[in-house]
């Protein structure tokens, strides 16, 4: 991180550690100093600003923290920062362009998949990792790929039609 | 002549828009409380008790004071001295904010501290160290009611017992005589176990205090900011108008984040000591063990029974766990909530009721989690109670019922414990439901299946229950009286801006408080924006929670489009230059009577209010409507599962479930139906995995998401929704409640077919969750298991 000024402790904490990792986000090379034990989805949300990985279990067991390491669907509550230097991030701010929607993004909307809208970011991801290696899934396959993520408001009936109607504009688009 | 508008076109009522508020949900760019970020704002961590109940010898905070970037380290002693040590409750109780004398729940607060980033205070509160007296622990009301039980609020003086209250409601008379006069007592003792709303989104707070201003700005997961100025300015004693209580984006919040928590306060005191903004945010453990719950209420049961099936009596005992603190935030003067909603939809001579209120060692609350002040439990003891005596009496559960219903011609109907009910259809909602379902079609399955070993079963819940406090006359927080309200400016141009003092937390507001005012008016949905939780901005209001919003303001957004109506009528006649009784109203347009062809639009009226007003007028197309509903709405529905068990494990599955809802007229079907889908999950959930249960010791067991089991898409039924209507007689627009019916009705659907899969095993009841071992050890332990 860069800035003209950056305000330093008068009272520096004694022998932490700092690392420092670079990583490529939503396609953007970014850098950062960290403590080791910093968790990847704090440096995504506090650090880099990324404000769509939300963090709701801190167990690995919400998946509202999920986001695309390497491409595949990980929990970046349970990751630290230093466990992502070198590698590829993908969070909920890296599927839309300026002007549009992933085809995963209008579907949610389009089926009613999200009420409070705070699992949907790591429903989404979860959702791309899945599309990217089934073009065409079945509802149970869906329901399975999409079982490590919990939504309190929806029943998941929605979800499911999002993701699938996803799907198939994505192959009817010929971009699966 | 002019096109008259099409009402789903412009997104007015029954048009399933989609939701505006989705555009920035799905692109990552919602606003949580943990998203905002101000400028020198701390960090504050909550050091909690690992101890049920026990005495606090010392707290020795000299090694967390002394780790760099530590701020402030606070305990109940410091708070004591500015006499914020326990605060008031919603139920005329007090709670500790940071324990003095002992701790009386695993997770209660004991200490805090503020730190320049969240990693350095949670390591703080790793190093104070509390010297603890253990003492007995009580984990539910039968240890609190035992001779010799520790006394747990013995900060209270007069209070020499575990009992919170002794309450009784209905007829006890009376319905002693209708049991003496009873072919058949039918029997059931249930327990409706703990469950956590657990929003996915834990609760949090910033406290930002401006010595410079003397303001203070908190922004904080509340369903019911105003309320929370109201307690605020009560209990901190800073002056109303000097506290902006600001509830941006919520995760989710199902009851749970309409109390106030000991977080919000102390960080509140925390940010006016240091004079700098303080944000907390609670993780899931502590969301789990220290926060509003639901239900844990044991009841017994009893239904006096003429030998043709007829109810001639009720009688209810509940014994409600309400934890350490009476902290329930619940408005009714009925100290067991609205338990005595049970029975409504039948015609039931009399009945009574006796509750009873617990102290135990455990997390206050009880009134939380899509319920409307224990209507959930209301209606599925009346549900299991009913499958029960049908049992007894060898009738058909359907025909039982049928038999038992508030006929559709005797309405109002007031019911024994004294509801007035306005509405229903229950016997067509059930046909409804029963054809959905291949009733007569799956009982004869069922017989087959049972040659073959295997076990089917079907279980019918039906309720009608009392959504969307208040009135005024019955329901009241702090004195503060239950309405709600809307203020609507139109802009020149025929734009507007709506506010009201409801808070959505996922229910979709923004959508759906401009259809209504589409509906009214004719403006297209798209040119209304909707704001909320802004006590600065928004109109006085009681927030949202028990199913409140659309029975309540929203009635408020329909009275003050009318408001607006009736001002663009004035304006209308000037522009037609005609007398005011002269003009007609169609969606979208006022026109002359006597030439339909000459009119003016809302917007054209819209641009007069600002730039050709009549003389004398006031200038401006603003108003606001403040709603005091004559009573509560009564939505109705039926819920159906099919279920196979399996006799080897205890698994079972849902085959089907058929809901059938009516909630009146439907603002945006889509989001009704979400809501459905929703709360069908959560009764799957409750009746299936999830629960809140404790050791002897105290210590929570449901702590975690491991733990506390939530259904996933894996394990989630499928559902098939069906609707009635009958609109509300006395809302403007005639819509009804329905955030909570599917919690408050399908329980009882899932657990009535499992029951009724092994009933003729011999099986009378088993507790929720039905476990797999709960299922498989009634079925071993069974007469004939």
């Amino acid at each position: 991180m860069t800035s003209l000024y950056e305000e330093i402790s008068p009272d520096p904490p004694d022998n932490v550690p700092v690392r420092r990792v670079t990583m490529t986000v939503n396609g953007e090379k970014r850098a950062a100093d960290v403590e080791p034990r910093l968790l990847l989805a704090h440096l995504l949300r506090y650090g880099f600003m990324l404000t769509g990985t939300h963090t709701g279990c801190d167990t690995s067991n919400c998946g509202a923290c999920t986001v695309l390491f390497d491409g595949k669907a990980i929990k970046s509550c349970t990751m630290l920062a230093v466990q992502a230097d070198g590698h590829d991030v993908e969070t909920v701010e890296g599927l839309a362009t300026a002007s549009e929607l992933h085809p995963i993004q209008e579907g949610f909307k389009h089926e009613h998949g999200l009420q409070c809208g705070f699992c949907t970011p790591g429903m989404m991801l979860a959702a791309k990792a899945l599309l990217d290696e089934n073009d065409d899934p079945t509802e149970d396959e869906v329901r399975w790929a999409m079982s490590g993520n919990l939504c309190r408001c929806t029943g998941y009936q929605n979800i499911v039609k999002s993701v699938l109607w996803a799907a198939e504009k994505l192959r009817a688009e010929g971009r699966s | 002549m002019t096109q008259a508008l099409d009402e789903i076109k412009i997104g007015g009522l029954g048009a399933s828009r989609k939701r505006v508020e989705d555009n920035r949900f799905v692109r990552g760019k919602g606003n949580y409380v943990d998203d905002i970020v101000l400028p020198g704002m701390l960090h504050m961590e909550i050091l909690r008790s690992p101890m049920a109940h026990a005495r606090i010898r010392s707290i020795d905070t000299s090694k967390a004071w002394a780790i760099p970037g530590v701020r402030l380290v606070l305990t109940g002693e410091m708070m004591a001295t500015r006499n914020l040590a326990w605060m008031p409750t919603l139920s005329y109780d007090t709670q500790a904010v940071l324990a003095t004398d002992k701790v009386r729940f695993q997770g209660q607060e004991v200490a805090c501290v503020v730190a320049d980033d969240p990693y350095i205070a949670k390591d703080a509160c790793e190093a104070i160290v509390v010297d603890y007296e253990p003492l007995p622990v009580i984990v539910n009301p039968r240890q609190a009611m035992a001779e010799g039980a520790p006394l747990i609020r013995d900060d209270k003086e007069n209070q020499h017992d575990n009992v919170v209250y002794d309450w009784e409601v209905g007829d006890r008379a009376g319905t002693d005589r209708a049991f003496e006069q009873a072919d058949l007592v039918s029997k059931l003792e249930l327990h409706y176990p703990r469950s956590h709303p657990s929003p996915l989104e834990c609760c949090g707070s910033i406290a930002d205090y401006d010595r410079s201003t003397s303001k203070l700005t908190v922004y904080m997961t509340t369903q019911a900011p105003h309320i929370v100025r109201a307690a605020v300015a009560l209990v901190a004693e800073l002056p109303e108008h000097m506290i902006r209580i600001i509830s941006p984006d919520l995760g989710g919040g199902f009851g749970n984040k309409v109390p106030v928590y000991p977080g919000y306060v102390i960080s509140i005191l925390a940010s006016i000591l240091l004079e700098q903004p303080v944000k907390w945010i609670e993780d899931k453990t502590g969301n789990l063990i220290s926060t509003g719950f639901g239900r844990d209420v044991y009841l017994r049961g009893e239904l006096a029974l003429r030998k043709d099936g007829k109810i001639l009596g009720v009688r209810m005992h509940t014994d409600a766990d309400h934890g350490a603190f009476f902290s329930d935030a619940q408005p009714s003067k009925f100290k067991i909530g609205l338990m005595h909603s049970a029975f409504a939809c039948y015609d039931v001579p009399t009945a009574h009721l006796t509750a009873r209120g617990m102290y135990t060692n455990k997390a206050p609350g009880g009134v939380a989690y899509r319920c409307s002040f224990r209507v959930t439990e209301a209606m599925f003891f009346q549900e299991r109670m009913v499958q029960a005596a049908a049992d007894d009496l060898g009738m058909d559960q359907a025909e039982f019922r049928r038999l038992n219903f508030v006929r559709d011609d005797d309405f109002p109907h007031r019911t024994p414990f004294g509801f007035l009910t306005d509405s229903g259809q229950y016997g067509k909602c059930l046909d409804v439901g029963l054809e959905a379902v291949g009733y007569q079609d799956f009982l004869r399955q069922k017989e087959e299946a049972k040659k073959e070993g295997r076990l089917l079963g079907i279980g019918i819940s039906v309720m009608t229950e009392p959504l969307g406090a208040g009135n005024s006359r019955e329901y009241d927080i702090l004195g503060i009286k239950m309405f709600d309200s809307a203020e609507l400016r139109v802009h020149m141009t025929g734009k507007a801006i709506l506010r009201t003092g409801a808070k959505s937390q996922g229910q979709g507001h923004e959508t759906t408080w401009a259809q209504i005012v589409s509906h009214e008016l004719g403006i297209p949905a798209e040119d209304i924006v909707v704001e909320e939780g802004d006590t600065d901005t928004a109109p006085f209001g009681m927030g949202t929670y028990a199913s409140r919003s659309t029975p309540v303001a929203g009635a408020a957004v329909a009275m003050v489009s009318r408001k607006i109506r009736a001002k663009a009528r004035k304006l209308a006649a000037h522009l037609l230059e005609v007398s005011e009784e002269d003009v007609e109203w169609e969606l979208g347009r006022f026109y002359l009577r006597s030439a339909p062809d000459r009119g003016v639009t809302i917007q054209e009226c819209a641009m007069a209010a600002y730039s050709n007003m009549p003389d004398g007028m006031e200038p401006g197309l603003e108003n606001v409507s403040y709603y005091d509903p004559p009573n509560l709405t009564w939505p109705f529905g039926c819920y159906i599962a099919t279920v196979e068990v399996d006799p080897e494990t205890g698994v079972w599955d849902v085959l089907n479930m058929v809901a059938v809802d009516d909630c009146g007229v439907r603002i945006n079907p889509m989001i009704v139906e979400g809501q459905i889908h929703g709360g069908l999950t959560e009764g799957f959930a409750k009746s299936s995995m999830q629960w809140i249960t404790f050791d002897e010791e105290g210590n929570c067991i449901g702590s975690n998401f491991m733990d506390y089991l939530i259904p996933t898409a894996w394990e989630t039924p499928r559902f098939e929704l069906l609707e009635t209507c009958v609109p509300s007689p006395h809302h403007p627009i005639g819509a009804k409640g329905v955030g909570e019916s599917a919690t408050v009705g399908s329980p009882a659907a899932y657990v009535n077919a499992v029951i009724d899969a092994v009933a003729h095993l011999g099986v009378r009841n088993i507790d929720m969750p039905l476990l797999p071992d709960r299922v498989w050890s009634a079925i071993q332990s069974a007469p004939s298991g």
